[in-house]
């Protein structure tokens, strides 16, 4: 049945096998390639990111100090809204999609996405998703401005006109997360080489199938989320509204159902880079392979029947706050699994400290921070406390910032040489790390301390006594910033450069798998016939 | 290499000096004054002790293989890779240790739950953007709104000690005293916290959240807001003051029960247009000013404009009862149910002659002055 799939497309594909990509933006706008459509995916990701970055600096900077800084209250709440949401939705999961796509067909052996038609609508639905959302911006009256977990009533009957807009943003984001979930699953059950058993699936893919599922099983649901939002707003219907007989609470259920398998399908992947990266810098083969794929279907399991950790202050009954706190502490088991494999592969192994490898590592110690505030966050009591406070920021930071986004600088650095054939500067490669590190924990760290001492998320303006560490953080996010300078200068100068390839198919000395048996840069089509995996 | 290492040691401690120097910073969960806040204390140690004891393992492992398996020291990789009996290890230690954070967590949090036997019933209402309080027993009520100035908010004046988490009318609480709190909100969901007392605890529209506080340290405990509720969610503070009991009884004493918080109406005299004007710029800066801002632009298309109000520039009676009910399912509120007339009056008073209103109010022949008299015909005239 496989290997009739595949024959099917080999023959399909034969058709433009001979042609190169076209010539200027029609290459780009029409291509089908999973190359050129995981580049695009990663450069939208990329200015996503500064757009994105650049309001988390207008925020710090109004919170540098007490009183009025630069913007007005309104204009924060708007910044941290459209913050929020460009992260998750236009910087990491894109970003993660970019990866899947260049990257799962070279490591499987397939000549390309099992669906490369939907792949360009999955894609080019991003860029006018966002436009649209970040359209409201300049519309008269505010933009979002409820957070970007915008919760009923303040979303739906106190929410601004451009909150329809949001909505219709959503629904296209949500459509292209769907298809290129779609896409990936499809490919990987039926595009894998003769001889790629599940059991010798890379990690990065294993980690991708598993966030397929996720995205399939709550993008709807968040669709659905919204659709109530609109219906409330403009059809007379309750869903949320208590004064007509519906449910604020409802909300939360539906929005969470969503929320919190998202937060894994920004990490899962991450997990797969990390589990690739660290295995070939330690020159040694990854511990308990089978058990990281066990915790990664358990970790996606669990994270289903989570959500209402979320809600603890909620007035949920004691039973299901217990319900929630027993399976959220679950967690940390399999993720603990993983933590401890990745420590065992590094353990007697000959490692090396380039970039990517110094990425991974950063991520190593810095998730883990994360995931220890996440084991105090699913004490309910205690939640109580931390629940929409600094700390909250902090934790969620350190998962989403030292987790996933340095899991794909990781895989960046680790493939970049692999897409461009020519090495990166490893120096500033290392400039890049160590301003994030320093700039992250400057940022993050301290945050710890003012949700601690009681200083609510989302307030533009604070009491005195927070004064000295929301200055620490300043500081922290504009180095981070700064950082990321130099990781457009090492990115954009290889992508203008036209010096020859200068590096070999396995470019790394540990590296193993289907993807570095390609010449660097791989040629437009690869795998046109079937690698046999031994 | 070692030098390297020394200077990482180095750098890592003297970080931490300047860590500690901040030590004025709060840095950790106050202990706080309530039976609660203790006990949730207590959990918040124990988790942050555990996961430091986990952290030192993890991390210990991790810089000993960095330190001792790297390439250019010669470390030659190992072949194993899989192993049955550390996996199992590696599950059921932090198996373990999770259920014995469980166990003491499940504990506080049936207390919580508990709010039997209280002698206090204190309901609590958020709204855009101020608290309601209503001692249910005690038949008094009242709103308690940021204290703070906007010149200070601005940088126009020094900052307060208490910037932000000052009000003008706090809670009064007796300690040792079991009290129980029904937490609601007319408008939107906010979060009733306050950190030292050991209590957040969502305020939802349609919903009625129960906890409780036994206060065991007299003092003032303050806190803010904790869900985002719009605009000025970062000015909405709680101010609580816990009081003995005697004290707390000459309070309930000193006001008077009924829907107003001052005591005793200081009738309906009239006032002069001058003093009306002053009071209303306050009482404006109070309750309005956060949407209908400073110079009554307002923040349109959400917030609209007082400035050449048709509303606000009409007919003084239908400005009147404008304010006073407010526009159901707007953030326009009632102002009717939290200002007295003498109040309302001079808001009015001040909205019909600030930004050139009072050229428009006089071209209709209108006068701008309003007096509590006036508000109260009004009032009267409006109930059934
Ligand atoms: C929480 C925000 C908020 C506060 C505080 C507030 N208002 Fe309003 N106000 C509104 C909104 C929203 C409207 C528009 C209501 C509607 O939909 O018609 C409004 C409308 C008005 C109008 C009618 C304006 C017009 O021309 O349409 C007047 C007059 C007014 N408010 C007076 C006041 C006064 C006086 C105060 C202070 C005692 C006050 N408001 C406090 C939100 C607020
Ligand atoms: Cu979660
Ligand atoms: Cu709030």
């Amino acid at each position: 049945m496989t290997e009739a799939i595949i024959h099917t497309h080999a023959a399909a594909d034969h058709f433009d096998a001979h042609h190169g990509p076209e010539k200027g933006f029609k290459r780009w706008l029409f291509t089908t390639n999973h190359k050129d459509i995981g580049t695009l995916y990663l450069l939208f990701s990329l200015v996503m990111l500064f757009i994105g970055g650049l309001m988390a600096l207008v925020i710090r900077a109004e919170l540098f100090e007490p009183g009025k800084v630069l913007i007005d209250p309104e204009f924060f709440n708007q910044m941290t809204t459209m913050h929020g949401l460009i992260m998750v939705f236009g910087v990491i999961m894109p970003a993660m999609a970019g990866l899947a796509n260049w990257m799962i067909p070279l490591m499987i052996g397939a000549p390309d996405m099992a669906l490369p038609r939907l792949n360009n609508w999955s894609f080019w639905l991003l860029p006018f998703a966002f436009c649209l959302l970040m359209s409201t911006l300049i519309m008269s009256g505010p933009a979002p401005d409820f957070g970007w977990t915008f919760y009923a009533p303040l979303s739906t009957t106190y929410g601004p006109k451009s909150t329809d807009f949001f909505i219709f943003s959503v629904h296209m984001m949500g459509a292209s997360s769907i298809m290129a979930a779609l896409n990936i699953v499809v490919t990987i059950f039926n595009m894998r080489a003769p001889g790629m058993t599940w059991g010798k699936l890379p990690l990065f893919v294993w980690s991708w199938l598993v966030t397929g599922f996720l995205l399939l099983a709550v993008m709807p649901v968040l669709a659905g989320c919204v659709t109530m939002m609109l219906m409330d707003r403009h059809f007379h219907t309750s869903f949320f509204n208590a004064a007509g007989g519906g449910d604020p609470l409802l909300f939360q259920h539906v929005f969470w159902f969503f929320g919190h398998p998202e937060v894994y399908i920004l990490i899962l992947p991450g997990f797969g880079i990390i589990s690739e990266v660290v295995s070939t810098f330690s020159r040694k083969r990854l511990f308990g392979y089978k058990f990281m794929v066990a915790a990664t279907v358990l970790i996606a399991f669990i994270g289903l029947i989570v959500w209402m950790h979320h809600m603890f202050t909620t007035g949920a009954p004691i039973t299901a706050q217990l319900y929630f706190m027993y399976a959220t502490m679950l967690v940390a088991i399999p993720t603990g699994i993983k933590i401890f494999n990745w420590l065992a592969t590094l353990f007697k192994g000959s490692i090396t400290f380039e970039t990517p490898m110094l990425f991974a590592l950063g991520f190593l110690v810095m998730f883990t921070i994360g995931g220890f505030s996440g084991v105090m966050l699913s004490l309910v009591p205690a939640d109580y406390q931390y629940r929409d406070s600094y700390f909250v920021v902090a934790h969620f930071h350190y998962v989403l910032v030292s987790g996933s986004l340095f899991a794909i600088f990781a895989a960046i650095y680790y493939w970049l040489p692999k897409w461009t054939g020519r090495m990166y500067s490893e120096r500033l490669g290392q400039i890049h790390f160590w301003l994030s590190v320093i700039g992250m924990n400057l940022a993050f760290l301290p945050m710890h301390f003012l949700g601690l001492a009681g200083m609510p998320r989302r307030i533009p303006d604070y009491p005195l006594q927070f004064t000295d560490f929301n200055q620490l953080c300043t500081i922290g996010a504009f180095i981070f910033g700064m950082a990321q300078l130099v990781f457009l200068y090492i990115i954009l100068k290889e992508c203008v450069s036209h010096t020859k390839p200068d590096v070999s198919n396995q470019v790394w000395e540990g590296a193993k798998g289907l993807e570095w048996t390609l010449p660097s840069p791989p040629p437009y089509h690869t795998f046109e016939t079937a690698p046999i995996v031994p | 290499m070692h030098h390297r290492i020394l200077r990482l040691i180095l750098f890592f401690t003297s970080a931490l000096f300047v860590l500690t120097a901040y030590a004025e910073s709060e840095l950790n969960m106050p202990v706080g004054g309530t039976i609660l806040s203790e006990e949730i204390y207590k959990l918040h140690m124990a988790g942050f002790y555990v996961c430091c004891g986990i952290g030192v393992v993890v991390f210990g492992v991790l810089i000993y293989s960095l330190i001792r398996f790297r390439k250019s020291k010669g470390a030659q990789a190992a072949h194993f890779h899989e192993h049955l009996g550390v996996e199992i290890i590696w599950t059921t230690i932090p198996f373990l240790i999770l259920v014995a954070l469980a166990i003491p967590a499940t504990i506080v949090l049936g207390h919580i739950h508990n709010t039997d036997k209280s002698a206090l019933t204190l309901k609590i209402t958020g709204y855009q953007w101020k608290w309601k309080y209503e001692y249910l027993d005690q038949g008094i009520s009242f709103f308690s709104v940021l204290s703070t100035t906007q010149d200070q908010i601005n940088n126009k004046a020094k900052k307060s000690e208490w910037y932000l988490l000052e009000v003008d009318h706090e809670a009064v609480v007796p300690i040792n005293t079991k009290i129980k709190l029904l937490i609601t909100a007319d408008d939107v969901i906010h979060s009733w916290w306050v950190p030292a007392l050991g209590v957040k605890q969502d305020a939802i529209p349609g919903y009625i959240n129960e906890n409780w506080i036994y206060v065991t340290k007299p003092g003032t405990y303050r806190g803010q807001c904790g869900e985002l509720c719009g605009l000025n969610h970062g000015f909405m503070p709680i101010v609580v003051k816990a009081v003995p009991q005697a004290e707390f009884d000459q309070w309930v004493k000193n006001h008077h029960p009924g829907n107003s918080f001052t005591p005793l109406q200081p009738a309906l005299n009239p006032l002069t247009g001058d003093a009306l004007l002053a009071l209303g710029k306050a009482q404006y800066e109070k309750n309005c000013v956060m949407c209908h801002q400073a110079n009554g632009a307002g923040l349109p298309p959400s917030f609209p404009a007082l400035k050449k109000s048709r509303i606000v520039t009409g007919a003084p009676d239908a400005a009147i009862a404008f304010v006073l009910s407010g526009v159901p399912g707007t953030a326009m509120q009632a102002f009717g149910e939290q200002l007295d007339d003498q109040n309302i009056a001079a808001i009015m008073t001040y909205i019909r002659s600030a930004w050139g209103n009072s050229d428009l109010v006089k071209q209709q022949k209108y006068s701008t002055v309003i007096q509590p008299k006036d508000v109260a015909k009004v009032r009267q005239g409006s109930k059934p």
